[in-house]
């Protein structure tokens, strides 16, 4: 009786449902928590013009936290985009990785200066740098996807874009692939309803990018993309049939951007302050301290706590990164071409 | 004659060819309520409505793809790709169809698109900073405009909305805030007429784009060493007039071009391979060019500007030149 009553008890704590112990959610919550103070000092840093651009994942780290946290670290792959902040940190990308990115300084390990920040990049993580033009990390994902189901290893592929984005050729193209071919690769399009200032309504006629899962043959799952858990539960799902041989599956987080598209970018011309707050209420973090809040991991005090970790990391990236030399003008010429091996 | 940005000249083409032309309207990202990445159609949504300035899907194909539609269906479209980085989307329906409708459809469909797209750079890195310019110079059927003043930008781009042939109008993320005089009133700029800026004995520098501007200021620096050099802005690529630049070099007897782009298969291989057989008996030095090194655009800023041309480098070449 007693085991029971503790089952039923574990069965509404949904992270326990979904297999996650209490420190891998909150690892998560973590993730999520330094994802967002890093993107804030970005955004700061932007202000004096101390670094040229800034593209945040802010209000998104939900949706990436919840989809990277499936993955094998390392093993599997993962073809991210701008926003994916919060999904390279858990992959194991580190703080110091990412402001050495920002600042385009010596050591930054994506391309040592050469790319620009935000499209991350790492080999040793299987993290590919993408280039600026969206969509086009989607048929390669496939093209990956393709070569894992030749090698017959078991791995599999995350790729990530936004709902503006899926109106180019590249994404149908790019998931018409996968399906055809029963790829092990997971599609992930974080829907923050606008791409720069174009709402969504205007880039599609079907309410839902997961509508469209249905032309290639490949499930559409629509989940909280402001929950953590939600997204973790759709994510370890498509895993799985895709470790199982049974193809792609396309993932559709709705969340919002509360931000700026960009540090280039004034969002007060295409959209109310009201509509702005509303979101903010359902910030993914917030969510996420509640939730563990009421499963008693964390409490008010534990969160000043948890932030002031935070601070220090960030403190600590930035610093290392300002101070960080900028690689040797001569660095421009180098990796141009691959080594010629006869 | 006013003062006025290249923006703003820019805009007022379109304002003023829409006022006139009902046929005439705007598709692209961003350019309907936010007003174009640059700004430059900023305002025309409020004046002409959402029919004639329209936000498009992020889908290059499909905005050149509809624009080549529209303008066989009757109407006088323009095509604005945010960078000319993502015109590379829309490639084939530039490529295998705005520059051939014509020809392959034995005159029967005019293709009157216009096609506006800034080049540039500013720390954007490799996929963001490039120049394409050349790769369109090359297509029979296609017309390719890269003005480098307010003037030219509003002349240029009359004359573009008022030709049945598709054209391709090339503007610099880095010449929207330069301002210059333009004229009153409507007046048009034709294609394939490149213009002398500025004349002098010695060597003859041909630019276009944002490299004129270097250009010039090269030249006013080499002045003040007693080095005179013409300047010359060909501001249509495709047709090309080198009647001046020819003209020139048989007074100067050396020759420069200068241009953004990286110099293999670029502009400048074209020009050179003409000056070289049109001035061939006047040359007393072989031409030059100068451009970007030959890597993707880098993003850390020293190394960004490493692979710049820059004023230092013209004047650095042109007295290599002259000894
Ligand atoms: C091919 C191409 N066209 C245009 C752009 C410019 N651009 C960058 S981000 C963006 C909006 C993308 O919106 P969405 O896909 O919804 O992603 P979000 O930024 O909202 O996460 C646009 C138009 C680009 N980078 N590449
Ligand atoms: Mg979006």
């Amino acid at each position: 009786m007693a085991t029971q009553v503790a089952e039923k008890i574990a069965l509404e704590i949904t992270h326990r449902a979904l297999g996650l112990s209490d420190d891998q959610v909150l690892e998560m919550y973590w993730a999520m928590l330094l994802a967002r103070r890093l993107d804030e000092r970005m955004w700061i840093l932007h202000r004096p013009h101390l670094v040229a651009f800034h593209i945040s994942g802010i209000g998104h780290e939900a949706a990436q936290v919840g989809a990277a946290f499936a993955l094998k670290r390392g093993y599997d792959y993962a073809h991210p985009y701008y926003r994916d902040m919060a999904t390279v940190l858990t992959l194991g990308m580190t703080p110091r990785d990412l402001m050495l990115a920002l600042f385009g300084r010596q050591g930054e390990p994506s391309s040592n200066g050469r790319q620009m920040p935000s499209h991350f990049g790492s080999r040793a993580l299987n993290i590919v740098s993408g280039s600026s033009p969206v969509a086009t990390q989607i048929p390669q994902a496939a093209g990956i996807a393709f070569a894992i189901k030749y090698k017959k290893t078991d791995q599999v592929v995350l790729t990530c874009f936004g709902e503006g984005s899926t109106a180019e050729g590249d994404f149908h193209e790019g998931l018409n692939w996968a399906g055809i071919h029963t790829l092990p690769v997971i599609f992930l399009c974080q829907n923050n309803q606008y791409a720069i200032s174009v709402p969504a309504a205007k880039q599609m006629a079907v309410p839902n990018v997961a509508d469209r899962a249905r032309a290639y043959g490949i499930p559409g799952v629509i989940v909280d993309g402001n929950d953590v858990l939600d997204v973790y539960g759709a994510m370890r799902d498509a895993v799985a049939r895709a470790r199982r041989g049974q193809g792609a599956t396309l993932i559709e987080a709705k969340t919002y951007r509360p931000v700026p598209h960009s540090s280039d970018d004034d969002d007060r011309t295409y959209r109310s302050r009201a509509e702005v707050e509303e979101w903010k209420k359902r910030d993914p973090i917030l969510r996420m301290q509640e939730y563990l809040t009421r499963v008693n991991l964390l409490n008010a005090q534990k969160i000043v706590e948890s932030d002031a970790r935070a601070k220090q990391v960030v403190d600590d990236a930035d610093e290392f990164a300002r101070n960080a030399p900028y690689p040797p003008a001569e660095a421009a010429l180098g990796n141009v071409w691959g080594q010629v091996k006869s | 004659m006013a003062e006025q940005s290249y923006r703003d000249a820019i805009k007022d083409a379109l304002r003023e060819e829409m006022r006139r032309d009902e046929r005439v309207f705007i598709l692209g990202e961003e350019v309907g309520v936010w007003g174009g990445t640059y700004a430059v159609t900023r305002g025309l949504y409020d004046e002409f409505g959402a029919k004639r300035v329209r936000d498009t899907p992020i889908a290059e194909s499909v905005i050149v793809g509809a624009a080549i539609g529209a303008a066989m269906g009757g109407l006088r479209p323009v095509a604005e790709l945010m960078t000319i980085n993502f015109s590379l989307v829309a490639m084939d329906q530039i490529v295998n169809n705005a520059s051939k409708m014509f020809y392959m459809f034995g005159g029967q469909f005019s293709c009157p698109v216009v096609i506006r797209t800034p080049a540039g750079w500013g720390q954007l890195a490799a996929t963001h900073s490039q120049s394409f310019e050349a790769w369109y110079a090359s297509l029979p059927g296609l017309i390719v405009a890269m003005p480098a003043t307010p003037r030219d930008a509003k002349g240029l781009l009359k004359r573009a909305l008022r030709s049945n042939n598709p054209v391709m109008f090339i503007e610099h993320a880095r010449l929207y805030n330069v301002v210059g005089e333009v004229p009153d009133g409507d007046y048009t700029i034709p294609f394939g007429v490149s213009e002398i800026k500025r004349a002098g004995r010695d060597v003859t520098i041909v630019s276009y784009s944002r490299m004129l501007h270097v250009a010039l200021a090269a030249a006013n620096k080499l002045a003040q060493e007693n080095i005179e050099a013409t300047v010359i802005d060909l501001r249509t690529l495709r047709p090309l007039d080198l009647a001046p630049v020819i003209e020139s070099v048989k007074q100067t007897h050396r020759a420069l071009i200068v241009e953004e782009d990286w110099v293999t298969c670029g502009m400048g291989a074209e020009i050179a391979a003409r000056i070289g057989k049109d001035a061939f008996d006047y040359l007393d030095a072989p031409v030059e060019r100068l451009g970007a090194i030959e890597v993707p655009m880098p993003y850390s800023k020293p190394l960004e500007a490493l692979a710049l041309p820059e004023e230092k480098h013209i004047i650095a070449r042109v007295k290599e030149m002259l000894t």
